[in-house]
């Protein structure tokens, strides 16, 4: 096991979105020598995900990374830390050590999904979950999509699935009408945002529903309709897809992992994106979602601290704070209605890896009770699906991170063996 | 019709497909017509969150099982299968 690939690197950043790619380019930019990891096959992230023009801001970033001395190593998975300043990473059925002196985590958001009946049939998909199927080849043209869930991701969804051909049959946000103006009146010291949104509400041109969220999909082998509810009324919807997304939630586990203090679900920093553990520092989404503008800064901050550029890192921490209303501001405007608590009825599933249905969890105290005599949360996610939603539906916690934060080849944990093992004599 | 020179011949269970370059392993399942995988209790299912965290998309490919096809895109050749 000796022969496991190793390469060294001053700073390495995890996750090539907005965040990763700022870090990224800033700390090379100093001099130092950085790789960038990954697990798509593109660097953008989600939000800036290959496969459609993407907005000038990005192509520049995107550019600016190809012309830097950054090492992109995309395709890779991190799964473990075995031992302080080394994580491992799976790339095919290699699996490769990276020595840093400095990590960056930048490892974004996935969306939250919600249960009700029918959501696990083909072709209900989530919101930006759809959009990354069309930038993926998947032809949306003529399709009905029915959009729902919450947050200002519905919007831009519609909007890039109907340039694409789609017919937007609805978007349904379960926020209500009321809280959703509130926040785009805080909004208006941000007219770019505004416009923004505007301007994605006429691409998509549909009936926009407010406090409305889907009660039931519906179809034998794939979706056929959907029923939507808003407050007494339901109706129902023909339409071929369904992108539906409760906003969005942290990826922390490999911070959880190293060790990182995580509060309310998010990772703790400082004004200079440090963490609780000394060389691990973190920018984006995982400190609080608050979308591109502050991913960026975030992420630069956190390339100048990494480097010790400790004084211009300070500089755009002041600028940083300046945005911070609007993370707050989105959380507020799309809180969850409790009412989805009672989407799932007894038969809908909850863990779509094991196949664990509402009726059997709701007997249990714990996540810990409920996985040990479900299996909930232990198939190949590892609870990324089912957590989050069981954390909304009954208020439980996660627990511990154990290795690997994703599913390893057997001979990839052997080297992982090997690494921890040789680190802990030196 | 796509410009052939961007255009991606593969497999899907046995049976010949062609999709535009930078098309993902997902995808074509789903145009082929099928799903990605059968679930512990045999429902069908397909990509959820499109972005390699659901794990609903495990396809086998070139032999390898527990492929993620939404994080995977599609080469010449590839012999896709699903359940």
């Amino acid at each position: 096991m000796s022969d496991l690939p190793e390469m060294r690197f001053d700073v390495v950043v995890v996750g090539a979105g907005p965040a990763g790619i700022a870090a990224a380019i800033t700390a090379a930019g100093k001099g130092r020598r950085v790789a960038l990891v990954d697990d798509n096959p593109a660097a953008g992230g989600q939000i800036w995900r290959a496969g459609e023009t993407l907005p000038g801001k990005a192509q520049k970033w995107i550019a600016a990374l190809r012309g830097s001395a950054v090492v992109h190593l995309p395709g890779l998975r991190v799964f473990d830390h075995p031992a302080p300043s080394v994580i491992l990473g799976e790339r095919g059925e290699d699996c490769i050590a990276l020595r840093y002196g400095k990590l960056i985590l930048a490892t974004g958001a996935r969306e939250l999904f919600l249960p009700f009946p029918g959501w696990t049939l083909p072709n209900v998909f989530g919101a930006g979950g759809l959009d990354a199927m069309a930038r993926g080849g998947l032809p949306v043209a003529g399709k009905r999509v029915v959009v729902a869930g919450t947050g200002p991701l519905l919007l831009a969804v519609a909007a890039h699935l109907a340039a694409r051909g789609a017919k937007i049959v609805a978007i349904c946000d379960q926020a209500p009408l009321g809280r959703v103006v509130a926040f785009a009146g805080m909004m208006l010291t941000q007219p770019g945002k505004l416009l923004q949104g505007a301007g994605y509400r006429w691409t998509a041109r549909a009936q926009m529903y407010f406090n409305c969220w889907p009660v039931a999909a519906h179809g034998k082998t794939a979706l056929e309709s959907v029923t939507l509810g808003r407050k007494r009324k339901q109706w129902t919807e023909a339409c071929d897809f369904l992108a539906c997304g409760f906003h969005l939630t942290p990826n922390t586990e490999l911070a959880r992992l190293i060790g990182c203090r995580i509060d309310n679900g998010f990772v703790t920093t400082d004004k200079l994106q440090q963490t609780s553990v000394g060389n691990v520092l973190c920018a984006g989404e995982p400190t609080g979602i608050g979308g591109v503008e502050i991913a960026l800064i975030e992420g630069k901050i956190a390339g100048l601290a990494s480097v010790g550029a400790g004084d211009e890192a300070r500089r755009l921490a002041q600028r940083r704070r300046g945005i911070l209303g609007f993370v707050s501001g989105l959380r507020k405007a799309y809180a969850l209605d409790p009412e989805l608590r009672r989407l799932a009825t007894q038969t809908t599933i909850v863990c779509r890896c094991e196949d664990v249905d509402y009726g059997a969890l709701r007997e249990y105290r714990c996540w810990r009770d409920a996985k040990l005599q479900t299996r909930c949360g232990m198939g190949p996610c590892q609870g990324r699906i089912c957590g989050a939603a069981a954390e909304f539906l009954f208020g439980w916690h996660a627990d511990g991170v154990r290795p690997p934060v994703f599913p390893a080849l057997v001979s990839t944990l052997a080297g992982a063996t090997f690494v921890s093992r040789n680190s802990s004599e030196a | 019709m796509p410009d052939p020179a961007s255009t991606v011949f593969l497999t899907v269970n046995g049976q010949p497909m062609s999709v535009t370059a930078e098309t993902t392993v997902a995808v074509a399942v789903l145009i082929g017509g099928g799903h990605t995988r059968a679930s512990v209790s045999d429902e069908p299912r397909a990509p959820l969150c499109g972005m390699g965290i659901c794990f609903e998309c495990r396809v086998w490919i070139d032999g390898r099982p527990h492929q993620r096809s939404c994080q995977i895109l599609c080469a010449p050749g590839m012999d896709v299968r699903t359940p």
